[in-house]
């Protein structure tokens, strides 16, 4: 058992002092330095001072590597800062850099994360080789620019949490028959469309169906939750008679509208550029366009071959199929949401307050998270708690046995991390004068309420 | 010429009723009730001779010739016969066994009344009607006499009766628009609330303006209707006739529910097939088919329907040539449909009189589908047919053909609407076994056990003529389900309908995901979770864990259940030595040895547990004084 102490100096949260990525092989001769460096952040850093801390990272690579020639250093621990190294394809190296907080504070958060911006870099770019035979360097030091600029706005290393750690995908709960119904839905659009290669369906942020594989599905999950719907999110809390809405494609036959594509549909002159992005890098390679379509709570994703360039004449048939068609859905999902919460009875505010995780399909689960919005991720628990949970799960992450371990923090919490297969389940319970055992039955409790249709061992 | 064939959804039954054509000493009389033919030679005196459909052994029998028969009925069962040879009076002949065999005579008690017709309402019951009102009476065979029951003074036009419900319908007033309706059983007589026909236009004079021509009487889905083939309709706009339907109800007022529309003019004749309104029209040798649960265009009050399908000549006829048996090889002569000889009876009967044939009217549905295109429509009139098992079978089969393929929204409809049918269906099943659990069923006359009919399709017949063609092997559907998103690879799609429990659970479907792991690693977790969701697979759980070398997890999991007292100590200490985990072969051990300890007072192994083995390679790792010793008090 542990015991955190508690936070005395809150002045210094962790915080991104540089992000660069080089390749090597592209400068190996003296003088030529610059030309290592692909991309660098914060861009107005002197030249000298990039091509030094460059230079700094590449030797720990080396120094290291003579220990352990297949897995060279992954991070570098300082008393100031922590540095990370990834090596996403031979020869391209991405560095983080964070500044640590001024009291000891675990940051494992932070490989996770170096790890997730080279997969969403990934979706949105495919792989550096590829960028490499499209143009040269030039092209790939232009989409690094691009891309980096606007991710690392939506890095928030300070409410960083558990829950980034895992990039876990949350699901909507539905009866059998409301989901069947979005599958047939699907189908149908996919039909009637015919140039849709993959579909994706979320409601209220949280996935329902993914026509892609896993692994690709984790990237956009966190692309549209993190970045996409919450950039537009405010017309829709405008309401429907506020100026924001009027603006809106106007259709009184239905609620939907492209969150990626044309804006208006009734503009000749709109635009249908969509974004495109890359799955299946591993084997296939696959180019294709992502429209993001949403009426009301539910999103549709559907992605077409890029090699199609989607015409607005597409855009607009798309609405018209899709938009009357997905607001009756969107409500009837709705409806049968609040039946099945009120037949559950699961309305009450949840008595425990638990983040759950399974490693098979990502699911995750949190009562502890009010609401993730994209600056910051709003816990009902004190940050210390959260940062125990870090620790508890690095603990796990170090053991392939399933085991439990029960914490007894400072401020007469209990928290308690459990893992059993695949899974993985966080519990912290505030019960002042509660015992082991007590603590023990309690978790059991839950286990029997929240994970009876799951083999989870106590 | 196939292809024409496949046309016609009207046929003559194959096996018609055929009796002597009428002539000059053969008359000819059709019984609506009991759906009998009779021919009558020289008014009985040479022979009688009466078919049925169902019967095909007629009844032969002469009578004396004491003039000229206006009408002749047996009553229901043929226990006794009626014949109406003058207007006053109607003769009676019993055809029971115990019975005299004479005839007996009862005279209509209205005085200057004319018999215009009789009806038997069962077996012993017959109704007189006359042109003054009606005569209830039972007949007293012993006593070859007749005991008026009840009678009712009106006005009679004519009548018309419709056995399959009981119900003799009047036509009084001048005009004869005005339709008395009474109802008939067990003795009793009651009057329904009478209504009035609306007349195509005001008529001009004050004479007889509704012939019972145009007028019938049908059960369609259960109620009784009257139906009114009108000639021209009220609106001027839209010419040609219509049949307008009267709900008539047992209790409450007449309504006009429903009007079909014709858009032609000309001779008409009407039947009722398979709850179809089936119209026929003589000058252009067509018949129309009209469903009243179709949708149709409601104005609030009334609905309006179309035809169903457009109209097609009843399916050319064959007439096997009569004759004595040596020339019966002789070749079919066409019949010649639609003909003025013709005459049409409730509700699907057609007699040629000329010719000598009695047919019942048939609905075929295969070239339904053909004709109609839309195929929610379709699935919505194939559900009312009475033999729609197959056919809809084979809709849904060709809709999913390869080269016929319906879209998806199309095939999405369908089965939502075979869905619908089958919901309804076990619904009412669940009701009602509910009301008959808890004893309501007495207080409860009227409830019946709901009937199966062929609309009700399930996933087995599903499964049997339409999805295992895609498949080469017998399996059950979620089987289907699983193997085919495995042959193509799609196990996250797989992943995720279990996810959402759109596959049942069941242990063959754990056993199969077990099965997959070795190509998809997570089925092994999905496996897990169905087993424990089934609550009767522990013994499964347990052994997929040791297979798995979770010695620990599985006593847990045996443990939490409350089944450790049973298991078997030697099955649980061999796959822990397999692990070649000492510390876990220590633990397992131990284990035991407390359940030993706990049950039995001694922590040793019996021999029934077939442990020595393990004794002696625990005691050769951690020695001798490591084992448990018994406590001692």
């Amino acid at each position: 058992m542990a015991a955190a102490g508690a936070a005395q100096e809150k002045q210094f949260p962790p915080a991104l002092l540089s992000f660069f990525i080089y390749n090597p092989r592209f400068g190996p001769r003296e003088g030529e330095e610059e030309k290592k460096i692909l991309f660098y952040h914060p861009n107005e850093v002197e030249k000298n001072e990039k091509i030094r801390n460059v230079g700094l990272c590449e030797a720990i690579v080396q120094f290291t590597r003579t220990f352990s020639p297949s897995k060279p250093a992954k991070s570098l621990h300082t008393q100031k800062n922590r540095q990370f190294f990834n090596e996403p394809e031979e020869n391209f190296w991405m560095v983080m850099v964070v500044r640590n907080p001024m009291i000891e504070k675990h940051s494992k958060d932070g490989k996770p994360i170096v790890e997730y911006q080279e997969e969403e870099l990934l979706l949105f770019n495919g792989t550096f080789l590829k960028a490499m035979e499209d143009g040269g360097v030039k092209v790939l030091k232009e989409r690094l620019e691009k891309f980096f600029h606007r991710y690392l706005q939506t890095l928030h290393l300070q409410s960083c949490d558990l829950l980034d750690i895992f990039g876990g995908i949350s699901f909507f709960p539905l009866d059998k028959m409301t989901y069947l119904k979005i599958q047939s839905f699907i189908n149908k659009m996919e039909e009637s469309l015919n140039i849709v290669k993959y579909t994706a369906f979320l409601y209220n942020d949280q996935l329902i169906w993914s026509g892609l594989e896993q692994d690709d599905m984790r990237i956009l999950y966190k692309y549209l939750t993190t970045s996409l719907f919450p950039r537009h999110i405010e017309p829709e809390l405008a309401g429907r008679d506020s100026p924001i809405r009027a603006e809106m494609p106007g259709n009184l036959q239905h609620y939907g509208r492209f969150l990626t594509g044309p804006l208006n549909l009734n503009d000749p002159e709109a635009k249908c550029r969509f974004p495109k992005i890359f799955v299946n890098t591993d084997d296939t390679y696959e180019e294709l366009h992502l429209i993001v379509y949403k009426a009301m709570s539910a999103a549709v994703c559907f992605m077409i071959d890029a090699s199609m360039q989607p015409s607005l004449d597409f855009c607009r048939r798309l609405d018209s199929i899709v938009g009357p068609q997905l607001t009756v859905l969107a409500s009837d999902i709705c409806e049968q949401y609040n039946i099945n919460k009120r037949i559950s009875g699961s309305e009450k505010e949840p008595q425990f307050k638990f983040i759950y995780f399974n490693h098979m399909n990502l699911a995750e689960k949190s009562t502890i998270h009010m609401r993730k919005t994209p600056s910051i991720s709003l816990t009902s628990v004190h940050p210390d708690l959260m940062k125990i949970l870090g620790d508890i799960n690095s603990d796990f992450t170090r053991m392939d046995e399933d085991e439990e371990i029960i914490v007894k923090a400072m401020s007469d919490y209990w928290v308690v991390g459990k893992k059993s297969d695949q899974r993985e389940l966080y519990v912290i319970l505030n019960q002042k004068n509660a015992n082991l055992i007590e603590v023990n039955e309690e978790v059991k409790k839950l286990c029997a309420t929240q994970f009876n249709n799951i083999f989870f061992l106590d | 010429m196939s292809e024409e064939e496949e046309d016609y959804y009207l046929e003559l039954c194959e096996r018609p009723v055929h009796f002597e054509k009428a002539n000059p000493v053969n008359c000819v009389f059709f019984d609506e009730a009991n759906k009998q033919v009779f021919a009558v030679r020289s008014g009985g005196a040479t022979g009688v001779v009466v078919k049925g459909p169902e019967d095909r052994s007629p009844i032969s029998f002469r009578m004396e010739d004491k003039g000229e028969v206006k009408c002749i009925k047996f009553s229901l069962g043929n226990k006794i016969l009626a014949v109406q040879r003058t207007a006053k009076t109607v003769d009676f002949l019993n055809f029971l066994p115990d019975c005299p065999h004479l005839e007996y005579t009862q005279e209509c008690k209205t005085k200057n009344a004319n018999i215009l017709g009789f009806c038997w309402t069962s077996s012993t019951e017959i109704v007189f009607i006359t042109d003054q009102g009606i005569e209830f009476y039972q007949v007293l065979p012993e006593k070859r006499s007749l005991k008026l029951l009840k009678s009712q003074n009106i006005n009679v036009n004519w009548y018309m009766y419709c056995p399959e419900s009981s119900v003799i319908l009047l036509s009084t007033t001048v005009l004869g628009n005005v339709l008395q309706p009474f109802y008939f059983r067990a003795g009793t007589m009651s009057k329904l609330s009478k209504f009035e026909i609306e007349l195509p236009a005001a008529p001009k004079s004050t004479k007889l303006s509704l012939s019972e021509r145009d007028i019938a009487m049908a059960t369609i889905y259960g109620q009784l209707h009257v139906l009114f083939l009108r000639h021209h309709s009220r609106t001027s706009n839209s010419a040609g006739a219509e049949v307008v339907l009267y709900h008539l109800p047992r209790e409450g007022v007449c309504k006009k529910t429903h009007i079909l529309k014709l858009n032609r003019t000309g001779k008409f004749a009407l039947n009722v097939v398979d709850n179809l309104v089936v119209v026929h029209h003589q000058d252009t040798e067509t018949s129309v088919i009209f469903d009243i649960k179709l949708r149709g265009e409601f104005d609030g009050t009334i609905t309006l329907h179309h035809p169903v399908l457009p109209a097609r000549s009843i399916q050319p006829y064959q007439i096997p040539m009569a004759g004595p048996a040596s020339v019966t090889s002789q070749s079919p002569v066409p019949c010649k449909l639609y003909s003025s000889s013709w005459i049409v009876f409730q509700p699907d009967i057609i007699i040629s009189a000329s010719q000598g044939y009695l047919w019942t009217l048939q609905v075929k549905l295969q070239p339904v589908v053909n004709l109609l295109l839309d195929k929610g429509r379709l699935m919505d009139f194939l559900l009312q047919r009475r033999d729609c098992k197959m056919v809809i079978l084979s809709v849904c089969s060709q809709m999913l053909s390869e080269s016929d393929r319906g879209t998806l929204p199309v095939i999405a409809t369908v089965f939502d609407k075979l869905n619908h049918e089958y919901k309804k269906y076990l619904e009412a099943e669940q009701n009602y076994t509910m009301v008959v659990e808890t004893g309501q069923s007495r207080s409860n006359p009227l409830l019946k056990r709901p009937v199966r009919t062929q609309a009700v399709i399930d996933q087995s017949d599903m499964y049997t003529h339409v999805l295992s063609v895609f498949t080469e092997k017998k399996h059950y559907l979620h089987e289907l389900v699983i193997k085919t998103l495995v042959q193509h690879n799609l196990f996250y799609m797989l992943h995720q309908f279990l996810q959402y429990h759109v596959l049942s659970d069941s242990k063959p479907l754990a056993c199969l995901l077990l099965s997959l792991e070795s190509i998809y690693p997570p089925a092994h977790q999905l496996s897990l979770d169905m087993l424990k969701r089934l609550s009767t697979a522990n013994d499964e759980i347990v052994e997929v864990l040791l297979s798995k070398h979770q010695v620990l997890a599985a006593l847990r999991f045996i443990r939490g259940i409350g089944g450790h007292d049973n298991i078997s100590a030697r099955k649980f200490l061999d796959a822990a030595k397999q692990t070649e985990d000492n510390m876990l072969f220590y633990t397992i051990f131990r284990f035991f040895e407390q359940r030993n300890q706990r049950l039995r007072g001694n922590p040793n192994f019996t021999p029934g547990e077939h442990c020595d083995e393990h004794v002696a390679f625990f005691k050769q790792v951690f020695g001798d004084q490591a084992l448990m010793k018994p406590t001692t008090f």
